[in-house]
Order: structure tokens, then sequence, then C-alpha cells
């Protein structure tokens, strides 16, 4: 068999082959809920129930959204570029990490003043995180997916050589967990007494100023050209390794923000299972958006409400929320097949 | 300071390094078979994930050992398809394939075993496979106990070395894999079906690596517990690099990386808490970015790495 590009993806195909990777995500994790005993219609209503079924399940699922349209944004900037950021967990960590540092009562401000400086601080710190390996790549020509993946190891341990030393908290019982940030470094909630935070609207923002980065500045036209062809990039002047550098600033940024948003707006302290895997979800979000920015958003909500709908689900069905990770990861290898097939026509041979 | 240099001289040192580098050669042998194909395979992580549970379920559901080790094989076999069918034939990115395995792979597994097992707090226990002292061998000092006196695993571990070596350099096959992995167009003029020949690689490559999973449930230690790849995967993959794609010294970086894992661990008992643990835990990843940045420069990897092949395209 080979594959032949198509002229211009027909309309048809651009909604058949995304909604036959549905389709196919569905039936897979059918078979699965099957195998574990369980009505398959019963399993994905109440999935759908605990995502969206009530006011309080749709809050839950957008502050779930939060911080993976974050990492979402992260990975699309930096795949866009052909910038192979695994690492947004650690991004994301380091972030939160500088939260704690600057919001726990170390620098003493109106709130007006302290976010926003939190908030640099945060970006700049994640941002550092990926400098090293997009450095030792155009420098040296190391594999980035090979160093990132590792620093995502490194810096946790880090992280926790933090929580058990300088950043314990001394009232924490012997937890390894971080001081609460002080309440001028808190981002406000969006409806009182719910869970929603501030940090959903700056994602949202931050979805914004992205998609118009891309879109509508030099910097977003040199990204897409060195993501499209390096070489003929390079060839039509475009400085590549200072447009990698510049992406994978943004990209460490983006992703340490996520880290922000989860200690200031929702958990208020850092502790080492602050991402249940952020940073890795991160990415079917970007590819389920196509990297698109405001794709992202949607994506993010999407894959959110699965994981909150399944938690939700596994407490009532004796189905193990383990199943929201498999629709997830099938969900992302049928949709990057389905966009292959929308845009390349099989020839069987 | 002496006694950190006396460590050196300890057969136990020896014995846990060929102990720790075991799964390690398994997973780079079989990422290493599948990058000289042309693949990148970074469903790795999850695939040893998935060959560490099945192959500890099989002997817990009162299979053979070996039975286990081949139902690992199949499942990495399996996963190798699922990877090679959506980056040969279809030619998608490798990189978000890879990762697509790895998140699937692992909570596939992560989800099957809730289901087989759901009430059991600890891990169940099964009978691993046991020290095996291979005659006269064992009996040289030091290196005799340390490369000789393992489990069955082990020495298959040192087998597949000299297989994949023995494969890729005096076979028509070898020669086919390394040729799609540099040249493809040359091999298909040849009438080879580059798909074929990379299917082929990448479903045998991921066989080893879910055996270097289940090396850790059947070998080191005797039960499943999650999390327990704990990035052995990407060390494989940075461990490639390092070897230039060549089994032997692959094998080698293997060997000197799990010494010093197994030395940094031993030196922790020694400095006795004034380091944190976390800095000697570091140590591995560390370890391998550096190996990386000083290989990087002279590696000469497989021209065709990482890009899929159409017929008839150029």
């Amino acid at each position: 068999m080979r594959l032949e590009p198509r002229a211009s993806a027909s309309p048809a195909a651009t909604l058949l082959w995304p909604a036959g990777a549905i389709v196919a995500t569905l039936l897979i994790s059918s078979l699965l809920v099957m195998l574990a005993g369980a009505s398959p219609l019963t399993v994905f209503w109440l999935v759908f129930k605990g995502a969206a079924g009530s006011q309080f399940a749709l809050l839950e699922t957008l502050t779930r959204a939060t911080p993976l349209i974050f990492t979402g944004l992260a990975v699309a900037v930096a795949f866009r570029a052909r910038l192979w950021n695994i690492g947004a967990e650690a991004q994301l960590y380091l972030g939160a990490v500088m939260t704690v540092v600057l919001g726990t009562g170390a620098v003493a401000m109106p709130s007006a003043g302290l976010i926003p400086l939190i908030m640099i601080a945060a970006m700049l710190t994640g941002a550092l995180a990926l400098l090293g390996p997009a450095v030792l790549k155009t420098r040296f020509g190391v594999d980035e997916v090979v160093t990132t993946l590792l620093l995502n190891f490194i810096v946790l341990l880090f992280v926790s050589m933090l929580l058990e030393g300088p950043l314990k908290d001394p009232m924490g019982l012997g937890w390894p967990q971080s001081q609460r940030v002080i309440a001028d470094a808190q981002l406000p909630r969006l409806i009182k007494g719910k869970r929603l935070h501030f940090g959903f609207v700056l994602a949202l923002a931050s979805a914004i100023v992205v998609w118009v980065i891309m879109k509508k500045t030099v910097l977003g036209y040199e990204m897409r050209a060195v993501g499209h062809n390096a070489e003929a990039a390079r060839f039509a002047g475009i400085p590549v390794n200072r447009v990698i550098v510049k992406t994978a600033l943004l990209s460490g940024g983006l992703a340490a923000l996520a880290g922000f948003s989860e200690v200031a707006g929702l958990k208020g302290n850092l502790t080492l299972d602050l991402s249940p895997g952020y940073g890795y979800t991160g990415i079917v979000v970007a590819m389920l958006a196509m990297l698109n920015p405001l794709g992202v958003v949607a994506a993010a909500i999407f894959v959110a409400g699965i994981f909150v709908g399944a938690d939700a689900m596994s407490r009532s069905a004796n189905v193990p929320s383990y199943i929201a990770q498999v629709m997830v990861a099938t969900s992302l290898l049928t949709m990057v097949a389905a966009i292959m097939l929308m845009r390349y026509r099989v020839r069987w041979r | 300071m002496s006694e950190a240099f006396d460590i050196l001289f300890t057969v136990s040192f020896w014995v846990a390094a060929i102990r720790i580098a075991s799964p390690l050669i398994f997973a780079t042998m079989g990422e290493l078979i599948c990058e000289r194909a042309g693949v990148l395979n970074l469903g790795i992580e999850g695939i040893m994930v998935a060959g560490a549970f099945t192959g500890w379920f099989t002997v817990y559901m009162g299979g053979d050992l070996w039975t286990g080790v081949l139902v690992a094989a199949l499942t990495g076999a399996a996963f190798g398809f699922l990877h090679g069918f959506l980056t040969v034939p279809l030619g998608l990115s490798q990189h978000v394939t890879g990762i697509g395995i790895t998140l699937l792979a692992s909570s596939l597994t992560y989800f099957t075993y809730r289901i087989l097992l759901p009430e059991v707090t600890s891990p169940p226990k099964i009978e691993p496979f046991q020290p095996l002292p291979v005659l006269v061998l064992s009996d040289i000092p030091v290196l005799g106990p340390a490369l000789f006196n393992q489990t069955p695993l082990t020495y298959l571990a040192y087998l597949s070395v000299a297989a994949v070596a023995f494969v890729l350099y005096r076979t028509p096959v070898g020669v086919a894999v390394r040729a799609v992995g540099e040249n493809p167009a040359a091999v298909e003029a040849q009438g080879i079906s580059v798909t074929a020949v990379r299917m082929g690689a990448v479903m045998a490559g991921s066989a080893l690596m879910a055996v270097g999973g289940a090396f850790l449930t059947m070998s080191a230690f005797n039960s499943f517990f999650f999390e327990m790849i704990n990035g052995r995967g990407w060390i494989a993959i940075a461990l490639v690099v390092f070897g230039s794609w060549r089994p032997g010294k692959a094998l080698l970086g293997a060997i000197l990386f799990a010494a010093f894992d197994a030395y940094q661990v031993r030196l922790q008992q020694i400095t006795g808490g004034v380091i944190p643990s976390q800095i000697f835990l570091m140590m591995p990843f560390v370890l391998s970015i550096v190996a990386l940045v000083v290989v990087a420069r002279r590696a000469s990897y497989p021209k065709a790495l990482m890009t899929p092949y159409q017929k008839g395209e150029r």
C-alpha cells in the first residue's frame, strides 16, 4: 500500500476521518469496559454525567482543563517548530517551585504586584528548563526528546529533595509538602465557594496570545517555517537555531504557568503529586487540537472531561478509572492516524 | 575515601551491576534493532511496563517461567506491530506515535491489573528465576560470580547481544535491516519490501524490550508494581545513542551505566545521609544526558532514522 497526498482534503474527509477516530476510540474502550464486566452504554453515560451532567461536574471539568490548556499550548508551540518538548512535566514542576519560593511570604507586596511578579518568575524558570535541551540540540546536536524525558525524572527528584529540605513545611507533620502560599499570592476563585479559579481565565488568555503569536507575528511565521522544513527555512535566511531557542523559551514558560496556576489557584501548596502527568497529557491535547492554539482549549476540556467523568464513573460502576488514560491514549493514536488519512489517499497496490 | 574505593573490589557490587544491566541490555538491544531499521521507538517505556506485567501474570496464573518470558515477548511484539503499522505504512510521526504507544501500553496494563486483581493491597509474589551458576566459569574470582552466577534471564540477555550482532552483521536479514535504516530506496530497488523489513525489525525489537521489562518482575524482583520501569526505557534510548548504534558498544554502555548505578547505591550507604538521597538517584539520569552530549557530535546515526519511506517517492 502507498499514500498519495490529496490535493485538498474534501469536506467529507475532514469530517468523516476524525469522527471515525472517535468511534474507534469508543469501540475499543467499550471492549475494555465489557472485559471489566460492565455495560459500555451505562459506563459512557456515567462518564458523560460525571463530566458535564451538573454545574458541579462542568466546573470540575474546566478546573481540570486549566493545567492541560497550558501544557497543551506548550507542546503545540514546540511541536509546530518541530522542537520535541516531552518535558512539560518538568517545566510545570519548576514553575510550581518558583511560585512557592516567592509566594509563601518571601516577597511582601499587594497581590496586584505580587501575582504578576510570581507569574513572570515562574515562566522564566520553565523557560530556562527548556533552554538547556534546546541549546544542547542546536549546539551539540543532542536529541531533545531524550534530554527532556530524562529531565522530567531529574526535576521530580529535585522537587522531592526541596520538599524534604529547604521548602519543607515545618508544620506539615513530616509530609513532603511546602508551606501554603500567602493570601496575596493566591489567584481568586471565579465563583465563590467553587474550585474553578482565575487560572482558567489566564489559560484562555494565553491561548489567544499564542494564537496571535503563531498566526500574526514574524516569530510565528518563522516557527512554522522551521517546523515545515528547517533546511528550506535556513536557505530562506531564517535564523533556525535562534527560532528554536525562542520557541523553547515560549514553550517552557507556558508549561510553567500550569504549575503556577495549580499552586496559586487550586492546591495552595506544592506536593509531589501536584501533576498526575499533565505534561504528558499535554502532548495528547496538542495533537488532538492539530497544534492549533484555540483548538487546544477545546481539546483540553474534552480530555479533562474524560478524566473527571471517569473518576466519577469508577466510584459508582466497578470499572477502574484507568479507563480514562486508555481512552486518551487511544484517541491520540486514532486521531493522528485519522489526520493522516484525511490528507492522504491510501492506494492498495 | 578508601571505603568508597573498596566497593569496586567487592563481588556483590559486580553481581548487582550485572543484575541492573540485564533489563537495560534487553531494552537497549530492542531499541537498537528498531533504530537500525530507521524507526525510533518511544513506545519502549510502556512496552516494558506491559511485558513486566504479562510475563509476571502468566507465572502467577500457574504458567512456567519460560512461558512467561514468551508471553512477555509476544506482548511486546503486538505493541511493536501497532507502532510499526502506524509509523511504517501510515508514516505517522514516530515521536508522537511512540509517546502514544507508551501511554497506551502502560495505561492498558494498569487497567488490566486492576481488573484481574481487584482486591489486592500488596502485590502478590511469584517464584522468580533463581541464580544458576555456570560450571567452571563461575569459579573465576570476582568476574565468575558476577557474570556467571546470575539467573538464566541474564544469560539470555548476553545471548541477545550476540544474536543481534550476528544477525545484523552476518546475515542477509541483517543487511536488509541496516539498509532500510540507511537507504530504503536502494533496498526497494533490490525487490525487498521496506515495509516488511521495518515492521519485522520493530516487532522483534519490541519483543526484546518487553522481555527487559519482564526481567524486573521475574528475575530481579518477584512481583509487579506500578511505576517499576521508572525511566529505564528512556535510559535505553540514551544508551543506543551512546553505543553509536552498535550492539557491542551499547552492551558496554549498559554495563558501565549499571555499574555506576550500583555504585551510587553503595556510596549512599557510606555517606550516611549527609548528601540527600535524591542527588544519588538523579545521577543515572544526569549521567545519561552527559553521555549523550559527549558522543552527540560524532554520532553516526542511521541516515533514514525517523524518515518514513513511501514507495516511488524520489
